[in-house]
């Protein structure tokens, strides 16, 4: 059971006994219980985090280059700025991608234009034309670039729009995108998403022939907007679409391709699984292509089943008619997993904190299993996010907003659940406190997630976290001895 | 060997920084003094007057074209112009790109680092116009200048920069110890010009040392990219700077901690000297035709 709402009241007031007397003011507003009725979980959020905590939040740099345009597989993604912030961001985010990588595809490569003392002192317009000509030259099957900015690429002024549109005429109309995304813009990696999804509208939108790319329609094409692919959830997900009929035209951003954004104002239906980082683009196609756009959730049978249906209702009889014959498919391979795994993390209590919609989203999926969420919390969300997870919480749930490291301690060692799920910075924190840990933003080097396909991975890797015979020979530090 | 005495010249761009400073300098110079001049404006003309040309070969130049600062030689920015000044330029990106304050602290820690600053008596500063950012505020922060001496004269504009300027050495006085040495004026024959600036020190605390009076003489040695110093050493303009340079050494590294003042006081001094009439509220916002009618 989780906690009462007094308890969780008593709770918060003692780990902000902690900090200064305005650092607790500011931060109890980011604190707080979910009651039934209310409209909203009852927390402040897309708030600067305050100086000497340590916050779990990433940059604009992160946003777009890490999540929104990193997974874009056929353009390079250049990280223009000193080297720090392209080496750590090196790779990707698991976004599992198909293809030649330094070939056709650069998912996991890195590119940077490295800046010296010079390219600061004298401007870096010069150096990132010349990258742009080398990219050109090694890697001639890249369909575009982007210009990820980190943070000195603003302050000293430089103008890479102007650069972009230079070098997109001199190779006749290559796609050029300057994304703003300089780290020290906004609050956390959340205005990178924007800023990324109005680059696409900018830039690519905008821009591109609408005859560029052949394409007939049909009335079943649908575009995945916010999956990143993570260990192959776009995969997972896009098969079930498939098998209702659906045509998937593009996948955003895992497994993506320029063609596909190009693609996607021909879509009849977009939909959205992560909210927070694409519902502006959604918006705007919305707005100007009049594409309708609904939101869905792939984690756990109950959600899939749902959002199956609600997907469907957007579409004729025949879809609507295999959509449920979908459903009947999976349910025997559903039960299956639910009678495997069930009775071993029946009543599991699990603690979440991760960034765009997985705080709400995955609550099923656990719910599905037999386990209770019993506090969970957005890096970066906004009030619309913790509105929508009014919908998946239970009254008398521990919402934390942007919680900072002290703060994520102190709840879990007073509240003591049965499993934390949250990033890699948090994981070995927990681990070594004795509790049961699985990285949510990662899967934890597992995966897909998502679908049914992911659902039976899930609850498989839920349950080798829990019930591992490791936690038998250890105790958290708070435990008496037994 | 006495203490290096590190001083800084700043001031309203096109005031006379540049000139005042070389001037004095020269003079300093003539008293046995060992000098390095570190101009910290992107122009590259803190030097000029010394080298009898512009230097071309600036620090940041130089560090481009080798690829980074760290592949420099302080021989090789290093310029001996007249009585043995030594003379550096930092240089910077041409106007309109990149980071001309990052410029300037590259350039003076590679100064530092290269014991450019070893066997002098004065390092002195020569920083662009006003401080507009954290690179130009460079020579005021810890270990670099002491002592700064503001060049302006009875114009508003001027006034206010020296104002501003101020500000700038309090903000890093207490955590650096930078002084203002105090204001130098530069004439332009404007109203009631020494009493002001008189005023304009009293009122940032510090004292007016020296009014340069205008002279044709120091335009006449600029077109032969010289000092007055150097170019009529007889005159009575070199004279001038002659005593203004014997002031700055008499400083012995003293100054205060300024006192700057608000934009309303500063023109409340204005109205003071009859310079700015009283502002008129029924004028402002209406043109020229509104005002006629």
């Amino acid at each position: 059971m989780s906690l009462t709402v007094d308890e969780n009241k008593a709770l918060i007031e003692e780990v902000l006994k902690a900090y200064p007397e305005k650092t607790a003011k500011k931060r109890a507003k980011h604190l707080g219980t979910f009651e039934d009725g209310k409209p909203d979980c009852g927390v402040k959020s897309n708030i600067k985090s305050l100086p000497g905590v340590m916050t779990i939040r990433g940059c604009a740099y992160a946003g777009s280059k890490g999540v929104v345009w990193g997974p874009i597989k056929d353009m390079i993604h250049i990280s223009h700025g000193p080297v720090g912030c392209g080496q750590y961001s090196w790779a990707s985010r698991r976004n599992y991608y198909i293809g030649e990588t330094g070939i056709d595809t650069f998912g996991t490569m890195q590119f940077t234009s490295d800046f010296q003392e010079k390219d600061i002192v004298f401007g870096g317009d010069k150096k990132l034309e010349k990258i742009i000509d080398e990219i050109e030259v090694l890697f001639p099957l890249n369909k575009g670039i982007t210009v990820q900015s980190e943070c000195p690429i603003g302050l000293i002024g430089d103008d890479i729009e102007a650069v972009s549109k230079k070098k997109a005429k001199e190779y006749v109309g290559k796609t050029i995108v300057p994304v703003r995304c300089e780290g020290f813009r906004g609050v956390s990696q959340s205005l990178g998403h924007h800023i990324a999804n109005d680059a696409v509208r900018d830039w690519v939108f905008d821009k591109v022939d609408p005859n560029k790319n052949a394409f007939e329609s049909t009335p079943y094409d649908v575009a995945i907007i916010g999956d990143y692919n993570i260990g192959g959830d776009a995969w997972s997900s896009r098969i079930l679409l498939e098998e209702m009929g659906l045509r998937v035209i593009a996948q955003w951003s895992g497994d993506g391709t320029i063609a596909e954004l190009e693609n996607t104002p021909k879509a009849k239906l977009n939909v959205l699984h992560c909210y927070r980082s694409m519902n502006y683009i959604s918006r705007h196609m919305e707005e100007k292509y009049g594409i309708p756009w609904v939101e869905y959730n792939f984690f756990g049978p109950t959600m899939i089943e749902k959002s199956l249906r609600e997907i469907a209702s957007h579409f004729d009889d025949t879809i609507k008619a295999n959509t449920e014959k979908v459903i009947a498919k999976y349910r025997g391979m559903v039960d299956e997993v639910i009678a495997k795994y069930k009775s071993r993390l029946e009543g599991k209590k699990v603690m979440l904190f991760v960034g765009g919609l997985r705080p709400r989203h995955v609550i099923g999926a656990y719910e599905d299993l037999g386990m209770e969420v019993v506090g969970t919390g957005y890096e970066f969300g906004h009030n619309d996010d913790y509105q929508r997870t009014t919908h998946y919480v239970k009254d008398g749930t521990l919402i934390y907003d942007d919680v900072t490291g002290y703060e994520f301690e102190k709840f879990v060692e007073k509240v003591q659940p049965d499993l934390v799920g949250s990033g890699i910075k948090e994981k070995y924190v927990f681990q070594k406190m004795g509790v049961p840990f699985r990285q949510m933003h990662s899967w934890d080097y597992s995966g897909p997630y998502h679908g049914y396909d992911g659902f039976a991975i899930f609850a498989r890797d839920m349950d080798m976290a829990i019930n591992s015979p490791v936690w038998g020979l250890t105790k958290a530090p708070w435990k008496k001895a037994a | 060997m006495a203490a290096l005495r590190q001083i800084a010249f700043y001031g309203k761009g096109g005031i006379g920084k540049s000139t005042t400073s070389q001037n004095t300098l020269a003079a300093l110079a003539e008293m046995g003094q060992k000098i390095l001049i570190v101009g910290c404006d992107p122009k590259a003309d803190s030097t000029r007057l010394i080298l009898h040309a512009k230097a071309q070969d600036t620090v940041l130049s130089l560090a481009a074209e080798a690829g980074s600062v760290e592949d420099l030689e302080i021989e090789d920015v290093l310029k001996v112009g007249y009585r043995d000044i030594r003379c550096v330029e930092s240089g910077g990106p041409e106007p309109g790109v990149g980071c001309a304050g990052r410029g300037v602290i590259t350039s003076i820690n590679f100064l530092e680092e290269n014991g450019a600053y070893d066997g002098v008596d004065y390092v002195s500063y020569d920083v662009l116009g006003d401080v507009v950012c954290g690179g130009f505020a460079m020579p005021i922060r810890e270990n670099k200048a002491q002592e700064i001496y503001i060049v302006m004269s009875g114009e508003m504009m001027a006034m206010y920069a020296a104002n501003n300027i101020s500000k700038g050495i309090l903000k890093y006085a207490n955590s650096g110890g930078v002084r203002l040495g105090g204001l130098v004026c530069n004439e332009r024959q404007t109203d009631k010009e020494l009493e002001l600036a008189e005023a304009l020190a009293g009122k940032l605390g510090t004292k007016l040392i020296h009014f340069v009076p205008r002279d044709n003489i120091v335009q006449h040695a600029e077109l032969r990219r010289m000092t007055v110093i150097e170019y009529a050493p007889e005159s009575k303009q070199a004279a001038e700077y002659r005593s203004l340079a014997e002031k700055v050494h008499n400083n012995a590294g003293n100054g205060t901690i300024p006192t700057p003042i608000t934009m309303d006081e500063l023109e409340d001094l204005l109205m003071d000297f009859g310079i700015m009439k009283k502002e008129d509220e029924s004028v402002i916002g209406k043109t020229a035709a509104e005002l006629a009618a």
